[in-house]
């Protein structure tokens, strides 16, 4: 059982995660903060507490490996990483500028810790699938870690990948879906409905596990269970608020690809700086 | 009599070779195995081959996450469906990446035949070859496809191979020929006209130069299988020796191997140009060579094309 003291350190750095992500895209004018506060609690478990990843040696041979299919919402892992120390914190200062390695979306090898370049919705779920193949195929034990979103499930290619993970049978392969119901044009619901979305997974050959992805304590017990499922894949609805922390941006769909204003930022952060006096 | 051979043929008997050399060779197909010849490599290495079904988004993605974790991956499908239905794929999860995906296309062009436009592709070369530091070939003939096949496996970075369905008049009678990435062979010399091209109007072209010194025309026959890096040496050689250019290619006239050898010369040393390629129309069904005929792929579309151009000389 997990203790109360690594829960309590694990949302603080999804706190930070949070308060890092405004800055970055309140900087560089321009980015997605609804999308990577949502998945601000998944991140920081995962980096915090879950992953097999070490900053000091990113190409550990035995490393889990996390493919943000999502690409849009790299400002969480770019904090997250930069927190975890595989760079340097100032480089967030140089998020989507011109020669930068942190560009709008991730690209492989343009810093460490970047396991692909993802961007194009869709592609992600297919290149973990080859990943799982290839760990399957060499025998090995490291494990394929994503996130996509629940409107990026729109894209055929998901399915087509879906199938073909559970076809392979690969338990090495967890992802989640970060379900926070908005998309750049409207409620999920109303551009294109996915629902039930559980249950295509599962139509699919998936174990899947609905949780509340804010409750830490719920996205760690998804991560326990998903080690246990063999023959084949798990996917973890992680049912979210876009915007989360930040009380006017939590289901506001302006802030999917529009960062905060100046004066916006100055309220979010002393609503994070709150949350964060909260843990202590 | 001369002696044919399909280059998928000798695809599958190049990927088995590799496949026994190197355990990191594996081969994807979206459910054509038996007509691409990846079936060769799947009968005599099962574990390493993964039919996809049909979902050739998804086999490119796949491809590029086996490659990501080390492997060299071969992904195969009809040209038409993997370089167009899969684009945004090739795209942006193997060539922007750089992975070490190997995309092998069988069935180019209207030689496909009987199953008609939705499965001709005469834009593939088009759509491939203006994707950075994406190398693009198209094999003369099945020795040549050999080679490249096992030249792509020892190289690293992602690869186009495009290539024809039917058996095709091997050009290069010896095995010993090496493929060079970039360079483009000429296989005969002659002062008045050059001809390039590529794939299955090698060696169309071959016949025409016979033909041409009937006519007292003396041409210049370049093998242009190298379309991306482009052996611009050689082009500007031959253009400055003859004067005068035809291109030759099954495929579009758009945007292909004539569009790349016109920008070639255009940038260097512009000399009187003419394409033999499809006119910007779709295929239909048909035998092989009365598609060949009718789209004028043939000896005398490179004839005519040849007298028009070095009257413009």
């Amino acid at each position: 059982m997990i203790s109360k003291n690594v829960i309590h350190q694990i949302v603080e750095k999804a706190t930070m995660i949070r308060e890092r992500v405004l800055d970055m895209t309140s900087k560089a004018k321009s980015g997605h903060p609804g999308g990577s506060l949502s998945m601000a609690d998944i991140v920081a478990t995962l980096y915090f507490h879950w992953l097999k990843v070490d900053p000091k040696n990113p190409a550990l041979e035995s490393r889990d490996y996390f493919v943000l299919a999502k690409g849009h919402a790299v400002p969480a892992l770019y904090a997250a990483l930069a927190e975890k120390g595989f760079f340097p914190l100032e480089y967030l200062e140089k998020l989507r500028q011109l020669g930068s390695p942190l560009q709008g979306h991730p690209v492989k090898k343009s810093l460490p810790g970047i396991e692909m370049s993802t961007g194009s919705l869709g592609q992600g779920l297919s290149v973990m699938v080859g990943m799982g193949l290839a760990l399957k195929l060499d025998k090995k034990e490291n494990r394929i870690y994503g996130i996509l979103g629940d409107g990026e499930c729109q894209e055929g290619q998901v399915w087509e990948a879906a199938m073909a993970a559970s076809h392979y049978k690969l338990d090495n392969l967890v992802i989640f879906v970060d379900k926070n119901g908005l998309q750049i044009d409207g409620p999920t619901k109303q551009v294109m409905n996915v629902d039930p979305l559980a249950d295509k997974w599962a139509a699919f050959g998936w174990e899947v596990i609905s949780i509340d992805g804010h409750n830490v304590l719920e996205i760690v017990g998804a991560l326990e269970k998903s080690e246990n499922v063999k023959g084949k894949p798990t996917v973890i609805m992680a049912q979210t608020v876009k915007g989360k922390g930040v009380s006017f941006m939590e289901h506001q769909i302006c802030f999917h690809g529009s960062p905060c204003t100046d004066e916006q930022l100055v309220v979010a952060k002393k609503e994070l700086l709150a949350t964060k006096g909260n843990l202590l | 009599m001369t002696e044919m051979a399909a280059p998928r043929d000798y695809y599958g008997k190049a990927l088995v070779e590799l496949g026994k050399k190197n355990e990191n060779v594996v081969v994807l197909d979206a459910d054509l195995s038996s007509s691409t010849r990846t079936s060769m490599f799947a009968k005599a290495y099962p574990e390493r081959f993964f039919n996809i079904g049909i979902a050739e988004q998804n086999l490119i993605g796949i491809a590029a996450g086996l490659a990501n974790l080390g492997k060299v991956v071969f992904a195969s499908s009809f040209a038409m469906f993997i370089s167009g239905r899969a684009w945004d794929q090739v795209r942006n999860s193997v060539v922007y990446p750089k992975l070490n995906v190997k995309i092998a296309a069988t069935h180019a062009g209207i030689t496909v035949g009987e199953d008609g436009a939705t499965h001709q592709a005469l834009e593939d070369i088009a759509i491939m070859r203006v994707l950075p530091s994406l190398n693009v070939l198209v094999p003369a003939d099945a020795i040549e496809a050999f080679q490249m096949i096992k030249y792509a496996a020892a190289t690293p970075g992602p690869f186009y191979i495009r290539m024809s369905r039917g058996a095709t008049p091997l050009v290069f009678k010896d095995s010993d020929y090496i493929f060079e990435l970039g360079k483009s062979k000429i296989l005969v010399e002659g002062k008045d006209v050059a001809i390039i091209a590529s794939g299955i109007m090698v060696d169309v072209a071959l016949k025409a130069a016979a033909e041409l010194k009937k006519e007292n025309i003396a041409a210049t026959v370049v093998n242009l299988s190298s379309i991306k890096p482009i052996d611009v040496e050689t082009i500007v050689k031959v253009a400055k020796a003859t004067g005068c250019v035809v291109s030759a290619e099954e495929h579009s006239v758009y945007a292909g191997v004539g569009s790349a050898v016109a920008e070639v010369l255009a940038l260097n040393y512009p000399v009187p140009m003419e394409m033999v390629a499809v006119q910007g129309v779709f295929g239909e069904s048909g035998k092989p060579e009365e598609l060949l005929d009718k789209h004028n792929l043939n000896v005398n579309g490179i004839l005519e094309k040849v007298r028009k151009v070095v009257a413009r000389k």
